[in-house]
């Protein structure tokens, strides 16, 4: 770098070693710490996923008793949703913001340290609970009262570690709302914006929209357990069912706040590889706000079989229908970008299109179960955990596969090993369908979700799902190996890294420098 | 220990193989939605079957052009990038024909929603009580009352024996209905929710203490239909299944009028006085049912989790306190009220029971009487 001035060497200067990282306000350092973090979590609560897998093996009980069990497919859903996806979509967010829109760095960036330095803590608060006394919380990620009310000396640090997850959300969304508002290079009009900054920008949003009701009915929780309070217990004049009504207030456009920059990630992949322009660019903004949108008023779609009087079922029916009609519209433009393009199919892409695939199956047997009078029978079986893991691990894991692989040598500098990437995704992509899939036969059959044992009518389809299970969770490891390997060297990338990339962070060098751009760049 | 459970393991993963060599002969692979015995179960089922293949017509037509898209569209055949990237009128009609696609669903199924929610003009009413773990039943106008727990052994869960053909969806004291009836279900929560469901009767609804709700089915056919609790609810959530028989009208009366008589008798028998060994004997078997679970069969409980009862403050302390916790509980924890689900000479046995096993040896002894005046 000989042209760079002296004061922008005094830029580069930073701590080096650990401090480096505990006092980092870089986006990148600070994306990095949220990547590494949600892999973490992700190996954590994927392990927590290996022992259900084992324990539904076969009928009858292999290893704890069922308080275990149910402890672990608790502490399962609350890492993977507020460890490893939420975090991870928000390491990606960080990196790629500001280089997307040409900004130097993200607009808050003390906050974005303290952001991310909340998480580690909560998550060990969380994963600390499994040595406490009563054991870990096991009442579902749900906490419905008045079951969560049971949890033994790790209910308060449920609360809390909730309280600093929400925290930290939150902080994250309103520095990505501020520096997306205000930080854009000239020329770059909000409908020039690339669509995964579209999307995290609604998601930001939809974040600072229902953390804090989150956090107001998980302190409601705390009163009534330690403070004497009512809200949820029906003999005090409370209502157990209020605190479903607050809690997928929150839970619906929660599941947004995971998919939505999922659709961001894919919608900018599918272009660069099939080398045609993103069909519909307005039509997939407004999709996304419309989804936005709805996810506020469907979340009793989650609670048909608590007792609705028959106009709110007919209301939450006809609105969560509705979400097809958007979600559709973005399906069908990606199919369009693909149309006569001219199409590649690296690691990137081939996540990106079984993303499509996939997702769209997780979105029929969502738009199934918004038909109430058959929810009732589908509520609370397997049926609804094989739709939801199409959407979040085929959805939204997926989705950071792709972004990872699509990403990493424009982060690192570095190619990742193409052979190495496509047995990753192969392995996981047969493996996750031979996981989920026999969910579905499992649920229409009568099982219902959260049980540690079963009648022995369901033993075989268990058994498939369990191999499945175990072959897509070794396969995770061969992702860690790759991405170690990149880090540490490898084919050198060149700039624009793909032939058909478009946007501004291809046209920062790979890796690219610490402050992304110095200099506004002109956007046209 | 390890060895066992790793040939366990190892003879599970050859049935497997055997089981795909064998395409499954033996085993039931079922892999749709039960079509059940009641008119509402029949609704879902159709309701279910006209989405899916909507979902799967969608599905082929979307799926289709991405693969002719991924096949013919791809640079190795020299394919060209277009240049189109919009159409307002392509978008207007994507929009447009999935509305009314939803239309089309949205009409059959406001139809079946209304029907399956009329509870009116029942020529029946039980009312349903979920418990940490097992259900109890009261039959409004008939004047019978029980309490339905799982019946499999504990041997059968622990992989000491051979599970039973209906492994944990068997119970003591089935719920017997007449066909061709309209039953009303009124059901309610003592504890945490549960849910009652089971699924060939079409219908599943939360149980929430301190609130009731509605629900009804109408079976056409004699038989057994069996269900599960579907709402988690603590440690044995998946241990308190749901048994219906559905018997003739004259089966069904017969049916009442022995429940009627065997409470008659106990009615009776809790005005007498009872003996030791009659109180342990009776004492042991409420005791495995209503207690065990937590408290376990030793008496000696999950540290952390539940509390033992061998040498407890309670159960070898004053009499009273003990009988006033098992009939009242103890609010904030797991330790439900009993009084409302065990009659006088449960009770009675119970708290004997416990006062005078795994080395409590108070030698009290309760009567039903006694626990009658306490209530």
């Amino acid at each position: 770098m000989s042209t760079a001035t002296t004061h922008d060497t005094h830029h580069e200067e930073h701590p080096r070693g650990l401090l480096r990282w505990v006092f980092t306000t870089n986006h990148k350092d600070i994306g990095t710490l949220y990547l590494i973090f949600a892999l973490i979590m992700f190996f954590i609560g994927g392990a927590m996923a290996m022992y259900i897998r084992a324990e539904l093996f076969q009928p009858g009980i292999q290893f704890a008793d069922p308080q275990f069990f149910n402890s672990m497919t608790t502490m399962h859903a609350l890492i993977m949703v507020f460890g490893a996806v939420m975090p991870a979509f928000v390491g990606l967010a960080n990196w790629l913001i500001p280089m997307m829109i040409g900004a130097p760095d993200m607009a808050l960036p003390r906050m974005n340290n303290w952001s991310f330095w909340i998480l580690p803590f909560a998550g060990i608060m969380l994963v600390g609970t499994l040595f406490m006394e009563g054991g870990a919380p096991a009442g579902g990620w749900t906490m419905y009262p008045p079951l969560v009310l049971q949890t033994g000396n790790a209910f308060p640090y449920l609360i809390f570690a909730v309280h600093l997850l929400g925290i930290s959300s939150i902080m994250g969304a309103i520095n990505i709302v501020v520096t997306i508002v205000n930080m854009r290079a000239p020329g770059m009009t909000m409908m020039k914006m690339p669509l995964f900054v579209w999307t995290w920008l609604i998601t930001a949003y939809l974040l600072i929209a229902v953390m804090p009701v989150f956090a107001g009915a998980v302190t409601m929780l705390l009163t009534d357990k330690f403070f004497g309070t009512s809200f949820f217990s029906a003999a005090g004049g409370g209502d157990p069912v209020m605190f479903q009504h607050i809690f997928w207030f929150f839970g619906h456009p929660e599941v947004y706040i995971m998919i939505l920059p999922a659709f961001g990630v894919v919608s900018q992949i599918i272009p660069t590889f099939a080398r045609k322009r993103l069909f519909g660019y307005s039509s997939m903004v407004y999709a996304t706000a419309s989804i936005a949108f709805l996810s506020f008023i469907v979340w009793a779609h989650h609670m048909f079989t608590v007792g609705m009087p028959l106009t709110g079922e007919l209301f939450f029916m006809y609105a969560t229908m509705l979400i097809a009609v958007p979600t559709g519209v973005k399906v069908f433009n990606w199919v369009s970008t693909m149309w006569k393009g001219s199409m590649t199919f690296e690691t990137p892409m081939l996540f990106a299109l079984a993303f499509v695939m996939l997702f769209t199956i997780g979105g029929f047997s969502g738009l199934m179960m918004a038909i109430t009078p058959v929810d009732f029978q589908y509520h609370d079986t397997y049926f609804i955990v094989a739709h939801f893991h199409y959407t979040l691990v085929t959805g939204s894991v997926f989705s950071l596969f792709a972004a990872a692989y699509y990403w990493l040598p424009k982060w690192t500098g570095n190619m990742y090993d193409e052979k190495l990437g496509k047995l990753h995704f192969w392995l996981s992509a047969i493996f996750v369908n031979v996981l989920f899939f026999p969910q579905h036969f499992l649920g229409l059959a009568g099982m219902p979700r959260r049980i540690p044992d079963y009648s022995t009518q369901f033993a075989e389809f268990n058994q498939i799902s369990s191999l499945g299970g175990f072959a897509f969770g070794l396969t995770q490891l061969l992702f860690v190996y790759i991405v170690i390997k990149t880090v540490r060297g490898g084919s050198k990338a060149t700039d624009e890294v793909w032939e058909g990339a478009e946007g501004l962070e291809w046209t920062l060098p790979s890796p690219p420098p610490y402050h992304s751009f110095s200099t506004a760049p002109e956007v046209k | 220990m390890l060895v066992s459970k790793v040939k366990r393991w190892l003879t599970a993963l050859a049935g497997t193989a055997l089981l795909a060599n064998a395409g499954g002969a033996a085993a039931e692979w079922k892999l749709n939605l039960r079509q059940g015995v009641t008119s509402i179960s029949q609704e879902a089922y159709d309701l279910h079957m006209l989405i899916l293949w909507i979902c799967v017509a969608i599905g082929v037509v979307v799926f289709g052009v991405m693969f002719i898209s991924i096949i013919k569209h791809r640079k190795s055949k020299g394919a060209k990038p277009a240049t189109f990237h919009e159409s307002t009128s392509v978008e207007i009609i994507w929009t447009i024909v999935p509305f009314l696609i939803l239309i089309g669903m949205a009409i059959p199924a406001t139809k079946a929603l209304i029907a399956m929610e009329d509870t009116s003009n029942s020529d029946l009413s039980i009312k349903v009580t979920g418990y940490q773990w097992k259900w109890g039943y009261d039959y409004l106008d008939e004047g019978v009352s029980f309490i339905s727990t799982l019946t499999t052994p504990k041997e059968q869960i622990l992989n000491q024996q051979d599970k039973g053909e209906n492994y944990l969806l068997e119970v003591d004291n089935p719920v017997v209905v007449p066909i061709n009836k309209k039953v009303r279900l009124l059901i309610t929560a003592n504890d945490v929710l549960h849910a009652w469901w089971v699924p060939d009767l079409g219908m599943k609804k939360d149980a929430i203490p301190g609130f009731v709700n509605e629900m009804w089915f109408n079976i056409e056919k004699e038989g057994t239909y069996r269900g599960q609790c579907a709402e988690l609810c603590g440690k044995d959530h998946g241990f308190m299944p749901i048994v219906v028989v559905a018997k003739n009208e004259a089966d069904y009366q017969q049916w009442v009028t022995d429940q009627k008589t065997a409470m008659d008798a106990d009615a009776a028998a809790a005005g007498q006085d009872w003996s030791m060994a009659e109180l342990m004997e009776r004492g042991e078997k409420v005791y495995n049912t209503s207690c065990a679970a937590c408290h376990q069969a030793n008496g000696e409980g999950i540290p952390g989790a539940f509390p033992g009862l061998k040498g407890s403050a309670v159960a070898a302390g004053p009499m009273d306190a003990h009988v006033q916790m098992v009939m009242n509980g103890k609010a904030g924890t797991a330790m439900a009220a009993f009084g409302g689900q065990l009659n006088d000479i449960d009770l009675a046995a119970v708290v004997t029971y416990e006062r005078n096993s795994w080395g409590n040896d108070t030698g009290d002894l309760v009567q039903p009487s006694e626990v009658k005046a306490a209530r």
